[in-house]
């Protein structure tokens, strides 16, 4: 449903995109997965993620979907962000994976 | 329905007999509608019937458990699980078959993941399989475990015996399994029978009523006849006059058939282990672990914290030695902020006191506190993982000089003896060249290292035996290096417990044994019958 909403909101948004190295120590695992698509819920924007600059793109609002990833660590992730708040989503996302989702 | 006899390994000792609860999901009959809108609104409703019992379980756990429960519910709460589920069953299929399909496309997926920790991960989509097809069928699961009942299961987690009250009796079956697994180690400091790789738990018909669990010889009975019932009740009737006892004779000092005295003292997990007990039942602790310190609090404990623990052990001691073991972190222990994560093999790395060594900050803190808790009584202080001297005098240089820094201060303060655990072989092989004040041997550790067999790992655990003549001639190797310099020896393994092992520990020479509250009785009634 609300997937149906982000993406039309979305259409009159540029796509913004950055990308992070994975620093903590066995990648976009169980617990970071978990943050990360809690972080990205807390958005309106459309957010995507991908192992590649090019894609393809994974729904960074969806556990099983970025898990699907199976980001080693030291993998850079790409971020693509489409929405009105997504200055401000992509800023926290990329914070989180600097930040080695705490697990430092 | 004719009684089922399997025969598996034992791996908690006791007999048990109770209802069986299935944790399988893939025995029970499901009866499916031909209404795809009825098959997919069961699915959402055992979804979310999985994901409230595990939000249900989180609120009684906490750290490494609760963010494994966590993750499970993040998955549950996602539509993206399901979505390949909803699409067949519009298609005609049952709602259990479809969610199975769909499952095990996502486990399968994980399984050949190239990253270890992701292969890992197909153990937890498991989990979350089985516990909705749980709900779908209507099979008892996790949060349902009666007391007292017989749990059947192809294996079970850690956070799963937890989750249960095994205070009423009951007892582990397990169709795979490892005698080695923290799940066994949980249910022998708990008294649960428990007898692990039966091979595939299947029935014909309906899924067993009644089991009669033996974690003595290993055996568990399924459905039993009267005959068998009424012999096997026979059997518990007379281990429990011999239980009780033993447990009125477990105040006594321990000696053997032949008189030798054999000192038996306790391994100590948390303060709580020894709250209700009376000091006599032992002639002193011969290990505590201190990593419970490390792991409740957030953040590391503070000086004065563990010299209130230390301290209150040492009071219930009454006078008795107290052997306290610093942070045996690291190896399959890790703890948040002070392990090294994602070494290849973190039995072979950065553990025990080599953690200690590389974290001086932490170290001094312990010791300081050990060594103001050292004059409430007679503290000892025991290294883990020490594998060459260095280590030990590194040690020692330390809390020299925090002793000498506390008694600057002018705060009470005492230098206790410094011994080490035997549980590398090297240490073992050259007890005689350490300057240790005693050496207590790790015949966990000890084992695996020998045998190069991890405890919990199930397809190795036959080699992983502390029996093994290769781990008994390093045990007696060590007694003897202790009679040379003539200081204590003592073991607080796993092996001191299993009373299979009582004849041949005691033939190395070994007259002291370290083992957990529940195991004293019926360790104390094992030594009796030693050379007699």
């Amino acid at each position: 449903m609300h997937d149906v909403n982000a993406s039309r909101a979305a259409n009159a948004f540029v796509p913004l995109t950055a990308s992070a190295i994975l620093v903590n120590a066995v990648g976009l695992h169980a617990r970071p997965s978990v943050k990360l698509t809690q972080c990205a819920k807390g958005f309106a924007a459309r957010i995507e993620l991908a192992l590649a600059p090019d894609g393809p793109w994974t729904d960074a609002k969806s556990p099983v979907k970025v898990m699907r990833v199976k980001a080693p660590q030291g993998a850079t992730l790409h971020f693509r962000v489409t929405g009105p708040d997504g200055n401000a989503a992509l800023a926290a996302v990329l914070a989180l994976v600097h930040d080695g989702f705490g697990e430092a | 329905m004719a009684e089922i006899h399997l025969i598996g390994r034992a791996a908690s000792p006791g007999l048990a007999i109770g209802p069986v609860t299935m944790l399988t999901a893939a025995v029970a009959r499901r009866t499916a509608s031909d209404d795809p809108a009825r098959e997919a609104a069961a699915l959402r409703a055992a979804i979310e019937g999985a994901r409230a019992e595990i939000a249900e379980q989180i609120k009684t756990v906490q750290g490494e458990v609760a963010d494994i429960l966590e993750f499970q519910v993040a998955m549950l709460e996602d539509d993206a699980l399901a979505d390949a589920a909803y699409e067949v069953i519009s298609a005609g299929i049952a709602a259990d078959h479809a969610w199975r399909l769909a499952l095990d496309v996502e486990i399968a997926g994980y399984r050949a993941a190239e990253d270890e920790y992701f292969r890992a991960r197909a153990a937890d989509i498991v989990d979350i399989r089985d516990r909705v097809l749980a709900h779908l069928s209507g099979v008892d699961t996790v949060a349902r475990i009666t007391g007292g009942s017989i749990v059947a299961a192809d294996d079970i987690t850690p956070s799963t015996f937890l989750a249960a009250d095994w205070t009423r009796g009951g007892a582990i079956a397990l169709a795979a399994g490892s005698p080695s697994s923290h799940v066994a180690m949980l249910a022998r400091s708990r008294a649960t029978p428990m007898v692990v790789g039966l091979g595939p738990l299947s029935w014909k018909e309906q899924p067993p009523a009644l089991a009669l669990v033996d974690g003595d010889a290993g055996t568990v009975v399924f459905d039993p006849e009267p005959e068998t019932r009424r012999r096997f009740e026979q059997r518990m009737a007379a281990a429990n006059a011999a239980l009780a006892v033993a447990e009125a004779a477990s105040l006594a000092p321990a000696c053997t058939a032949d008189g030798r005295r054999i000192a038996v003292l306790l391994n100590v997990t948390a303060p709580e282990d020894i709250a209700g007990l009376d000091p006599a039942i032992c002639d002193g602790i011969g290990l505590v672990r201190t990593e419970f310190l490390f792991e409740a609090s957030h953040g590391l404990p503070d000086e004065d914290t563990q010299y209130a623990v230390y301290r209150r052990i040492l009071d219930w001691a009454q006078g008795r030695p107290v052997t306290i073991r610093t942070l045996d972190a690291g190896g399959d222990k890790p703890i948040k902020g002070l392990t090294v994560d994602g070494e290849s093999n973190p039995f072979l790395g950065l553990r025990g006191i080599r953690l200690s060594l590389a974290r001086p900050e932490v170290f001094r803190v312990q010791l300081r506190a050990l060594s103001r808790a050292a004059v409430h009584g007679v503290l000892k202080v025991m290294l883990p993982m020490i594998a060459v001297p260095a280590e030990l005098d590194r040690a020692c240089v330390m809390l020299d000089a925090e002793f000498a820094a506390l008694r600057a201060e002018g705060v009470a303060c005492a230098r206790p003896p410094v011994g080490i655990m035997i549980e590398v072989p090297a240490a073992a092989l050259c007890a005689e060249d350490f300057g240790a004040a005693f050496y207590s041997i790790g015949s966990n550790d000890l084992t695996q290292y020998t045998m190069a067999a991890a405890r919990d790992i199930g397809s190795v655990t036959d080699l992983n035996d502390a029996g093994h003549p290769a781990v008994l001639s390093l045990i007696a190797r060590t007694v003897e290096a202790a009679r040379k310099r003539d200081v204590e020896v003592s073991l607080c393994g796993d092996a001191a417990a299993d009373t299979r092992l009582t004849t041949a520990l005691l033939a190395t020479g070994l007259a002291t044994l370290s083992v957990a509250p529940v195991a004293v009785a019926r360790l104390k009634a094992a030594i009796a019958t030693v050379g007699s």
